[in-house]
């Protein structure tokens, strides 16, 4: 098998264009889910294949691609999808944030800022926010139409009924330039302010639902939540154990079988940028050489 | 005579106005050229045997189903509007605020897998109510109101009695302060004990709230007990209607003299 | 208060046949303000029917029913309702309630009804009930399981809770022992003084000769039996 079987990024351009017309239209109504015909892709659900279509549509060949699966540029869902491209399209990829034109994410969105001429594209599980509360799809799509949200706050009311506050750290709703509600995908909440005033396009795919939507640059994005419960964009309480950030957010990794354990930036492009300049944290040393 | 009565407001246009309102299944009847006026603060019975049109016309009344013809004129903050010709989104925002409807079967109108609180606070945060604690207060205050205790309020409807689920789908529905509540049934499955509880509690709401009521059941006790007057149909059409007690203690009709002497003593 | 003119009522019986039975044919009565009359006449003689009639349960066929200005024949239920909430009471043999509901409250309701205050209503409830011997017991409990004669005063109690002007009374002081019969004649009385118009059945003699200004044979009101 050849890359030159393959048209230029997988899919063939009538697909492409497709896609294309579902990013626009989700562009123009920021926030709003709109039907794509999905396609099969050669990789399973629920590994990414509404991103990769998303991705494929937009990439062309100066283009250079960085993704990341929980932040980090090095898991197998990651690798396989960045040499997945690299084949397909033989577009240039990289690891740096600040480096890429195009970042496709799961479950996250990088800490180094974004910029004007960045896309991020995400890979979205269940692209519903009411699904949960409402199963029938006609009903949800009326509600969206309509505006009715208020399901929204029972499902933020019943977590602090049973929690005593609002449980929900990641997929947290949002309100979409208070208009439309939008599951942002499982990133952790802490991501949530980061989605508001973006200066880069984010793109939403989800494969198997077949839905795309979008926020254009500098869209006003709400978490929603209660007057005497406002939201709150936590994260662990501490600082990277390998590059000391503070601002970061933070996976907890256990290290032995004797319960100890460290905080390490999910992120590994922002802790290895900082460790390199650098920054260390309380286990970590400055130079590169940590994994 | 334990009539239901209560003040009627100053007003003199009636809530609602139902003008020859017709749905037909194909060439069946479903309910043909109902018409009737209900005023502020009173509760209107609807009777008559399954598949009389009862359940169709309650339907067409609620929005629930599009009648074929007729007019179904509800007085409205900004005064009378048909809401057969409304749009969509403007009756469901009247029937989530203006109007209640309470289901025969508490699982249809409750969310089963949310909690008491959250049922009861559903329609506050559908009209935009964003305080946790204010919510939650009105939610505490309407348990009580329909006699179920405060620390159920984080239980899920799943583990109510029968009884209990349908004074919380009552709760549910009225937080809002509805002007009329549409109720198919309401006390039917429900143990004779637990009905004249319900019915004590309706009374109550109806006179303190003023509230208006359309209640369709084929039990003539509930209807004696709660409604001010009374509409007989019998295959889609109105045969008979009047003063309850009228209706039912000097019925001109066949059909509600056979439906009269038919049932125990009521 | 109360004017009854040309009154006309049968029951068509539609499911045996069709049978058309006239009951009442040119009933005429006038009621003034503070004035007690009583229905008298064989038992069917139609006291009763005449009673509902003004009550609005039953229809009448022609003629007029004029309770404050309202003619009952052909008011709206909505008007009737509203004469029953303001202006006319009526005490019945039997005491129909929803099951559970305290005395007290059984007793309030046609004050609730009109808007008065609960604790006000409440009030004025307890003081009946206290006035027609009700144990002050039972006064949180539901009427249901009460004796005949309980029930009754019970029944008694509601009616007189609000000042009607008009008032129907079916047999008031039926199943009452002496004691709790005055009170209800001395309530009758007190009703009559304030310028209620009554309108009373009474089988007992005594009773009707000490409330009642005159008596209305109502078999004069009765249609030929051969019609």
């Amino acid at each position: 098998m050849t890359e030159q079987a393959y048209n230029f990024a997988y899919l063939d351009e009538q697909t492409k264009r497709m896609i294309r017309r579902a990013i626009l239209k989700g562009v123009a109504v920021p926030g709003y889910q709109v039907p794509f015909a999905s396609r099969e892709m050669p990789m399973p659900y629920g590994w990414g294949t509404g991103g990769v279509q998303v991705t494929a549509a937009c990439l062309t060949p100066g283009d250079r691609l960085k993704v990341i699966d929980q932040g980090a540029d090095d898991t197998t869902n990651a690798v396989s999808i960045r040499s997945f491209f690299s084949r397909t399209a033989g577009v240039a990829v990289t690891e740096a944030t600040a480096e890429a034109t195009l970042i496709q994410t799961r479950h996250r969105i990088p800490e180094h800022p974004l910029t004007e001429d960045q896309i991020l594209v995400y890979q979205v599980p269940i692209p519903e926010p009411l699904r949960f509360l409402e199963p029938r799809e006609p009903e949800t799509r009326k509600m969206h139409s309509l505006e009715e949200y208020g399901l929204m706050h029972v499902k933020l009311y019943e977590d602090i009924a049973r929690h005593g506050a609002i449980a929900t750290s990641y997929d947290y709703p949002v309100k979409v330039e208070g208009r439309y509600v939008m599951d942002p995908s499982p990133i952790p909440k802490f991501d949530n302010p980061k989605l508001s005033g973006c200066p880069a396009l984010q793109l939403f795919g989800a494969g198997r639902e077949q839905r795309i939507y979008a926020l254009p640059p500098y869209t006003r994005v709400d978490s929603l939540d209660f007057d005497d419960h406002p939201f709150d964009p936590s994260k662990a309480d501490h600082d990277c154990d390998l590059c000391g950030a503070g601002d970061s957010y933070l996976d907890e990794v256990i290290i032995d079988d004797a319960g100890g354990r460290m905080f390490v930036c999910s992120d590994t492009d922002f802790c290895r940028s900082r460790r390199a300049a650098g920054h260390a944290g309380r286990l970590g040393t400055p130079a590169g050489e940590a994994a | 005579m334990t009539q239901m009565e209560k003040i009627v407001p100053a007003t003199e246009v009636p809530l609602l106005q139902v003008r020859d309102l017709t749905r037909r299944y194909g060439a069946r009847i479903g309910c043909a050229d109902v018409s009737f006026d209900l005023w502020p603060g009173e509760v209107l019975g609807i009777v008559g045997e399954s598949g009389s049109g009862k359940s169709t016309l309650l339907s067409c009344l609620a929005g629930h189903l599009a009648p074929d013809a007729g007019q179904v004129i509800f007085d409205t903050a900004s005064g009378p509007k048909d809401t057969v010709q409304m749009d969509e989104p403007e009756r469901r925002r009247l029937s989530r605020t203006d109007w209640a409807y309470v289901h025969q079967n508490p699982r249809d109108g409750l969310r089963m897998g949310v909690t008491a609180g959250g049922n009861v606070g559903e329609r506050l945060m559908a009209v935009g109510a964003r305080h946790y604690g204010a919510i939650r207060d009105a939610a505490t205050d309407w348990l009580g109101r329909v006699e179920i205790d405060a620390s159920r309020i984080d239980d899920r409807p799943s583990a109510f009695s029968g009884g209990m689920q349908q004074r919380l789908q009552i709760a549910r529905n009225l937080v809002t302060g509805p002007r009329l509540v549409f109720m198919d049934e309401p006390t039917g499955g429900l143990d004779v004990s637990v009905q004249a509880r319900l019915l004590d509690l309706l009374r109550g709401l109806v006179r303190e709230m003023g509230l208006s009521a359309i209640i369709v059941t084929h039990d003539l006790a509930v209807v004696r007990l709660l409604a001010d007057r009374l509409m007989v149909m019998k295959s889609g059409r109105v045969v008979e209607q009047g003063l309850t007690d009228q209706v039912l203690d000097d019925p001109q009709h066949a059909y509600t003299q056979l439906l009269v002497s038919s049932v125990l003593q009521v | 208060m109360i004017q009854i003119e040309g009154l006309t009522k049968s029951f068509t019986l539609h499911n045996q046949g069709g049978a058309v039975i006239p009951v009442m044919a040119g009933a005429c009565l006038t009621v003034q303000r503070g004035e007690c009359v009583a229905l008298v006449g064989a038992s069917g003689a139609g006291k009763s029917t005449l009673m509902r009639m003004i009550w609005g349960n039953y229809l009448a066929q022609s003629g007029s029913i004029r309770v404050g200005g309202l003619d009952v024949v052909t008011a709206s239920p909505r008007e009737i309702l509203q004469l029953r909430r303001e202006t006319l009471g009526y005490v019945s043999q039997f005491l129909r309630v929803v099951p559970r509901v305290p005395t007290v409250d059984v007793v309030a309701e046609p004050l609730l009804n009109l808007g008065v205050p609960a604790e006000a209503a409440r009030a004025r409830a307890r003081h009946l009930l206290d006035r027609l011997n009700i144990p002050q017991r039972l006064w949180s409990l539901s009427p249901t399981t009460f004796s005949g004669g309980e029930q009754q005063r019970v029944n008694i109690a509601r009616g007189f809770a609000h000042p009607y002007l008009a008032l129907l009374l079916d047999e008031p002081t039926a199943s009452l022992d002496p004691v709790n019969r005055e009170v209800v004649l001395a309530l009758v009385e007190d009703a009559k003084a304030a310028g209620a118009a009554i309108i009373g059945i009474f089988h007992d003699a005594a009773a009707r000769e000490r409330l009642c200004d005159r008596s209305v044979d109502v078999s004069a009101f009765t249609p030929g039996r051969a019609a």
